[in-house]
């Protein structure tokens, strides 16, 4: 059955039962209640509820002070506007003074496609891997959402979660993954060589798989949800046992999920790495899997890198 | 209104001239540091710190404690000079400022016991201190936030946004100072950016105003005791001197940040020690 809910309200969904619980979850937001999903959050919980206009600076500094006093603050907006808007308070405010605010991210990478490069994030993961204790994490679907969601309640680090604004296909089965941060989950077995994604790209990767298989291929599906603490054995385990590796994220090219492929087995496993995503030019306009065909993030360009 | 007394003022004056003291010590021994903010600034922190704040030096994280943000970070040495006086770090810890991996950074950071917020970085305190404010209110707690601005840091827009949202939450437990020293790094605030009329412009985003003479710990004190719960967030314009208590330094913008040579060292210590005296003769008398 295709899956008709967005991962953005799978995570306000549950945030707002496990809030019900805890009267110290709340949501701090910029106006975004509505592209967000926060609008039974606001209704149901109001006292449990900050709005604060149009002013990400300031939503993520207060954030850090709702969380310096006690409170488990998830600051909830476009992806866009909190990696780049508000980014020194989330470098001085939150990673820094060691707020675990959590970040959520809507509408990352290119969902916002028709919209124009200002409304793109493409750069999230390259900045924020460099802020010391900040935790980025990317889900893929809607049960790793939920999952994600109750482990960062009282998780003790800043995060930063992006996901999408459309619904995307299930990548796991049921609720009943299993999921942990920093704990890359592998998908397929496969020796001929690695496909690791993360986010949206992750469905893609399984497709192109498949697509591969009946090529006689037999890739190794790996889930990088979490970009930092980056699950480092996995990376080395898959260089060691399939001798290639392909990366592949809604993201640009320089400093995200390949370049952390990279970074560790140029140092410890030297096998060719083929880093997939989007190149260093203002992303076209279109529709996201429009963009994801384009620049060959989607199975078929997954294939074609595979086979090249 | 209540007023405290001669004898609370007394004490206070002698200890902000201690701190002075302090402060001057610490910036001539590591060669580094931002005087003439954190002259200008000792007697709102001594103020908060020794008679207006809930807090317990043993005890930094204390759950109700009034919480305090220096959003002015640069002007760390007053902080530190203020944290040591207090108890909240040995005194002997401010003799590594400025030092290789001491734990005294330029700019406060949390690991230091008594510090809330990592700051530096101009214009984030506000904010901060609007989510600790909601935070009190959500909780029904009464403690209060604190958080001292700099007067040029108020060309920052992020402070004007966390106004807003303070009056729009009707934040009457926070209180926030900004340092009107009319001096920033490259001279007088007014010609480098104007930020006049200040009480006007701090009224019509629904804030309470109060001007005080910064440099007076009577009317610092006082004011800060006689603030009302009226769903209206509180501003201590606090008119003060940049270098306050230093003749030569006093009004000098290159005494934004700058270290004196032995001679100027010498010299401002007497002139410290001189009030010290003063304030210590009454306290016996």
């Amino acid at each position: 059955m295709t899956n008709t809910i967005p991962c953005r309200k799978m995570f306000t969904d549950t945030l707002v039962e496990l809030a019900k619980q805890d009267k110290d979850i709340i949501a701090v937001t910029t106006d975004a209640r509505g592209s967000v999903t926060l609008d039974t959050f606001a209704k149901e919980l109001p006292a449990q509820f900050v709005e604060l206009g149009i002013a990400e600076q300031n939503a993520v500094g207060v954030a850090a002070g709702l969380v310096s006093a006690g409170k488990k603050a998830f600051v909830c907006g476009p992806a866009c506007f909190y990696v780049a808007r508000s980014l020194e308070q989330v470098k001085v405010d939150v990673a820094y003074s060691a707020n675990p605010v959590k970040i959520l991210g809507v509408s990352g990478g290119v969902s916002y496609g028709a919209l124009g490069f200002s409304h793109h994030s493409l750069h999230d993961i390259a900045v924020l891997r460099t802020f010391p204790g900040m935790h980025i994490v990317l889900p893929c679907d809607i049960y790793q959402t939920k999952k994600l969601v109750e482990e960062l309640i009282d998780y003790p680090y800043p995060v930063y979660v992006r996901v999408g604004r459309n619904a995307v296909p299930n990548v796991y089965e049921s609720e009943n993954v299993e999921f942990k941060i920093g704990k890359a989950n592998q998908l397929t077995d496969g020796d001929d060589l690695t496909i690791i994604g993360t986010g949206e790209t992750v469905y893609h990767c399984l497709e192109a798989s498949k697509i591969l298989k009946e090529k006689g291929i037999n890739a190794r599906v790996i889930d990088m949800h979490t970009l930092k603490p980056f699950d480092k054995e996995i990376v080395e385990k898959a260089a060691a046992e399939t001798g290639r590796i392909i990366t592949v994220e809604e993201h640009s090219i320089f400093g995200g999920l390949g370049s952390a492929v990279t970074e560790i087995v140029s140092q410890t496993h030297p096998v060719p790495v083929k880093i997939l995503g989007i190149p260093d030019e203002f992303a076209i306009h279109g529709k996201p899997l429009e963009i994801f065909h384009h620049y060959g993030i989607d199975a078929d360009g997954i294939v074609n890198a595979a086979l090249t | 209104m209540s007023n405290v007394t001669e004898a609370v003022i007394n004490r206070l004056q002698l200890q902000s001239e201690q701190i002075r003291k302090r402060l001057v010590e610490i910036v001539y021994t590591s060669k580094s540091g931002h005087i003439g903010g954190s002259l200008s600034s000792v007697e709102i922190e001594t103020a908060l710190y020794f008679h207006v704040m809930n807090i317990d030096p043993k005890n930094p994280k204390k759950e109700d404690r009034d919480r305090f943000i220096l959003s002015k970070g640069h002007s760390v040495e007053a902080l530190y000079s203020v944290l040591a006086a207090a108890g909240f770090i040995d005194d002997s810890l401010l003799e590594t400022y400025g030092k290789f991996k001491s734990l005294l950074a330029g700019h406060p950071t949390k690991k230091t016991p008594g510090v809330e917020l990592n700051s530096g970085a101009l214009g984030h305190g506000l904010a901060v201190g609007v989510g600790m404010a909601i935070a009190a209110k959500m909780d029904k707690k009464s403690y209060k936030t604190y958080v001292l601005m700099g007067d040029g840091e108020q060309g920052e827009g992020s402070i004007y946004e966390a106004a807003m949202s303070a009056s729009h939450y009707k934040l009457d437990n926070l209180v926030a100072i900004i340092d009107r020293n009319c001096l920033q790094i490259s001279g007088k605030t007014e010609d480098v950016m104007a930020l006049e009329p200040m009480r006007q412009r701090w009224e019509a985003f629904g804030w309470e105003v109060f001007d005080v003479d910064g440099n007076n710990i009577s009317e610092v004190v006082n004011t800060f005791l006689n603030m009302d719960y009226n769903n209206k967030p509180k501003l201590m314009i606090a008119h003060t001197t940049k270098g306050c208590g230093i003749s030569f330094m006093e009004k000098v913008a290159k005494w934004h940040h700058g270290v004196p040579n032995d001679e100027q060292y010498t010299e401002a210590i007497a002139e410290i020690e001189e009030r010290i005296q003063q304030y210590a003769n009454v306290s016996i008398r």
